[in-house]
């Protein structure tokens, strides 16, 4: 039962370090930032993933949380009270441990580009596996991001949903106590 | 610290609220996104904005500067280093190069910003296009179809009525190619300072209950037209204790005779300079 | 003369303090004034500044009003400050005015009616002669009592509503929207807009409701009700499943009549433009009641075309916390933009003489 696993240590600073890291991942697309370091995610989720969660959603989040992730259901519940929902593009947090179609989540309005679902996707490794070429705000010049997990076409996919800017998903990929972010203001080649 | 209150002020709920709408900023830049703005304890137009947003970047090893008009000693700015000081018991100092979070009304500093700054804007009035159109519903779908027309159109006769755009602080902007932005009343002798920033630049207005931002190497342009390109100004003198012929000046009047003496608004680039040994 | 920067804003910004909580203070031979004096004789002062600073906390009011000197804005601001800071821990169900017990009810609009016209202690038929009696310590007599009545006193509403007279009350959404926790966004919907509206400034929406009967929105209201009184607070725990009692409020609360002669899709009726707040506030109620219905105009199809029917100019302008601080920000140093300035004008009149 992961209901005995308990959340941060120490909830206000732990959850401001991990937004931290959150922040400058996003805000230098593919760039490594730790996250979760002493914490114990409960069964299904990396440490990163449980951290970035319990930093950034509760009761006015709802999360779209697949089956593969049942275990750790009563910990979200309980440790961060958010509300489950069955459709993807309802969702303000999205988990997920093979890249899931990003037609299926919210990309905001025109009005409203930011009323969209940020996908979290648990990856078995950063920094190592195929690389991406990254380009765009927070990037000076062209960097590149190894990643093991993500799907061979997955510039294709992304380029889906960079052409929809300034709508679409903003992609956090966590593995283990570590993460990097590819907003969708990022363009993404094959490296 | 003072006790009764959370760690910088803000409960946690509030600061989750105000961090995911930071995040989406950064993935939008140039976009205000509309947040759950608090009440302060200081009132709207003294900086609540950036100070919500201060709160809830702040963290215990951070190391907080706070300028107003460029200077560490203006009350305003003494005042917000205070509240942080006694709420968050932060590290606070006045040397540009030591901060970590640095949060600022009307200036940007002078000594380049380095990566893993974050600079906090206090912004009064952050929709560029409310002096055009005073109807935030309407600017907002003007910002929705990019159609900035009516910006163009003022400046353009600015140009024909004037010779140039007589706009000469808060001069807008056009962050990543795609979104009109206030640079918050900075003059716009900061503005090139905007672009391409190694630091992360956060704007905050706490009445208009906006936020926005600008990641770190983002290309930010001051709207002009090719045969009146932008320009930033400054007073053409030298600063009269430093020396500087580069920053931005104040022009004091020193007697009761209207004479004018000519110093840098950024007090800790002037202080800087003097300890080097640079004299007016 | 040796230029020196001005330094010492800390010690500036002490010294302000500590002279500024002298003169709050006064003269020290006269007694200093109890907050708990305040809230029994400057009740409507405190129900202003619960209402203005979204507070139902009479003591704390109080607090503020003292704090404040009597500045009943820079109070109101002090205590949403402070209210900003406590935990949400429910929506209440909708608080049931038919059922409060009014300490004063009056309906312009029937000579009589079921429950009566109760005046209670009101100032409408004083006459405003300064009472000199006041100025030394004057206990006044007793007002005369009467057994409390059993007879209902239904709403008004409720009466023009048996025979669909008046437009039924649009069905309610689970939870409102919270402006205290959401940004307003246009178009707002009758909860922000009511919310928006019970915290706005007194002296605004008097203003705005009052260019509504000169011309500038005409409604031609009539004051269906006005009822205070106090009502009971209920919350209903999701965890419980029944409504349980939490505090008791006392309201004000004014229904505003307005003929209207039918659309396409509603046959003619009268409509309502609502006002509530704190306490005894019939002023505000009844300004607030009239700007409401002016702020429908869209929804019912008349033509919007004053200040008073522009749901984003009243919303954007009627918070008084927000419309001091922009106001009176312009009191601080702006100088850097100002010498911007100067740089353009030197240059232009440099360019004409040139």
């Amino acid at each position: 039962m992961s209901l005995d696993l308990p959340g941060f240590a120490d909830p206000v600073a732990d959850a401001q370090a991990t937004f931290r890291s959150v922040l400058d991942a996003l805000a230098h697309p593919g760039r490594i930032a730790a996250a979760g370091t002493a914490l114990a995610a409960p069964p299904s989720l990396h440490p990163a993933t449980a951290a970035v969660l319990l930093t950034l959603a509760d009761g006015d989040t709802p999360l779209w949380l697949p089956p593969a992730f049942a275990a750790a259901r009563d910990w979200l519940a309980f440790h961060c009270g958010v509300p489950f929902v069955a459709t993807p593009a309802a969702a303000a947090f999205a988990l997920a441990d093979d890249l899931p179609a990003f037609d299926q989540f919210g990309s905001g309005s025109d009005v409203a580009p930011e009323d969209s679902t940020t996908l979290i996707l648990q990856v078995a490794a950063l920094g190592t596996g195929a690389a991406w070429r990254l380009s765009g705000p927070g990037l000076r010049t062209p960097e590149t991001l190894a990643v093991t997990g993500l799907p061979d076409d997955f510039a294709a996919r992304w380029a889906s949903n960079h052409a929809l800017y300034p709508r679409g998903i903003d992609l956090l990929l966590c593995c283990g106590r570590t993460l990097a972010a590819l907003p969708r203001s990022v363009s993404v080649q094959e490296g | 610290m003072t006790h009764g209150y959370n760690f910088a002020y803000l409960d946690e709920q509030t600061k989750r609220m105000i961090r995911r709408a930071l995040l989406k900023a950064v993935a939008i830049p140039g976009h205000q996104i509309p947040f759950g703005g608090r009440e302060m304890p200081l009132p709207y137009g003294w900086g609540t904005g950036g100070i919500q947003l201060t709160a809830a970047v702040l963290g215990a090893s951070d190391v907080l500067k706070v300028i107003d008009q460029g200077a560490d000693d203006t009350t305003n700015a003494v005042s917000i280093r205070r509240f942080f000081a006694r709420t968050a018991g932060v590290a606070t100092t006045t040397v540009t190069t030591q901060a970590t979070v640095i949060q600022t009304r009307h200036r940007i500093p002078e000594t380049p910003l380095r990566d893993g700054q974050i600079m906090v804007y206090q912004v009064p009035l952050p929709e560029p296009l409310a002096k055009l159109e005073p109807s935030r519903a309407e600017a907002a779908r003007m910002h929705a179809l990019a159609e900035y027309g009516l910006m163009q159109v003022k400046l353009y006769e600015d140009v024909t009525r004037y010779g140039h755009v007589s706009i000469s602080y808060d001069y807008p902007v056009l962050a990543n190619h795609r979104y009109l932005m206030s640079p918050s009343p900075i003059p716009a002798f900061d503005n090139p300072k905007l672009h391409m920033s190694p630091a992360l630049q956060l704007f905050g207005a706490g009445r208009e209950k906006r936020l926005y931002a600008l990641p770190p190497w983002t290309e930010v342009r001051s709207l002009d037209f090719d045969d009146h390109p932008f320009r930033a100004t400054r007073a053409p003198q030298v600063c009269g204790l430093c020396g500087a012929a580069d920053s931005y000046l104040d022009e004091v009047v020193i007697d009761d005779r209207g004479s004018r003496l000519f110093v840098c608004s950024d007090t800790d680039y002037c202080a800087g300079r003097q300890e080097a040994g640079h004299g007016g | 003369m040796a230029y020196v920067a001005v330094k010492g804003g800390e010690r500036a910004i002490d010294n302000a303090h500590a002279w500024l909580a002298e003169a709050r203070r006064g003269a020290a031979a006269v007694p200093e004034l109890g907050v708990e004096q305040i809230a029994a004789q400057l009740g409507r002062a405190v129900e202003r500044v619960m209402a203005e600073g979204s507070l139902y906390d009479r003591e704390l009011a109080a607090l503020a009003i003292k704090q404040a000197q009597g500045d009943l804005i820079e109070a109101a601001f002090l205590l949403r400050a402070y209210r900003t800071t406590l935990p949400r821990f429910a929506a209440s169900l909708p608080v049931d005015t038919g059922s409060m017990r009014p300490l004063r009810r009056i309906s312009a609009i029937f000579k009589d009616l079921p429950g009566g016209q109760v005046l209670g202690p009101t100032t409408d038929y004083t006459h405003r002669l300064l009472d000199f009696a006041l100025l030394a310590e004057a206990r006044p007599p007793a007002a005369p009592e009467a057994a409390a009545s059993d007879a209902a006193t239904p709403r008004v509403h409720d009466i023009l509503g048996a025979e669909g007279l008046i437009e039924a009350d649009a069905p309610g959404s689970a939870e409102p929207f919270d402006l205290t926790r959401a940004p307003l966004g246009f178009p707002a919907g009758r909860d922000a807009r009511l919310q928006a509206l019970a915290r706005g400034d007194e002296g605004f929406l008097l203003a705005l409701g009052y260019a509504t009967q000169r011309g500038y929105g005409n409604t031609h209201p009539f004051v269906g009700e006005i009822r205070m009184g106090e009502v009971a607070v209920e919350i209903e725990p999701p965890e419980l499943g029944f409504a349980i009692e939490i505090g008791d409020l006392a309201l004000t609360e004014c229904q505003m009549v307005t003929q209207f002669a039918g659309s396409k899709t509603e046959p003619p009726q009268f409509t309502r433009g609502y006002g509530l707040a704190f306490g005894q506030s019939e002023r505000k109620a009844m300004a607030m009641a009239l700007v409401d219905r002016s702020l429908r105009a869209e929804e019912l199809g008349e033509d919007a075309t004053a200040p008073s029917q522009n749901v984003e100019f009243v919303l954007s302008h009627c918070d008084n916390i927000e419309a001091t601080g922009f106001v009176e920000h312009l009191k601080l140093p702006h100088y850097v933009d100002f010498q911007s300035e100067l740089e353009t004008v030197r240059r232009m009149r440099g360019e004409r003489g040139a």
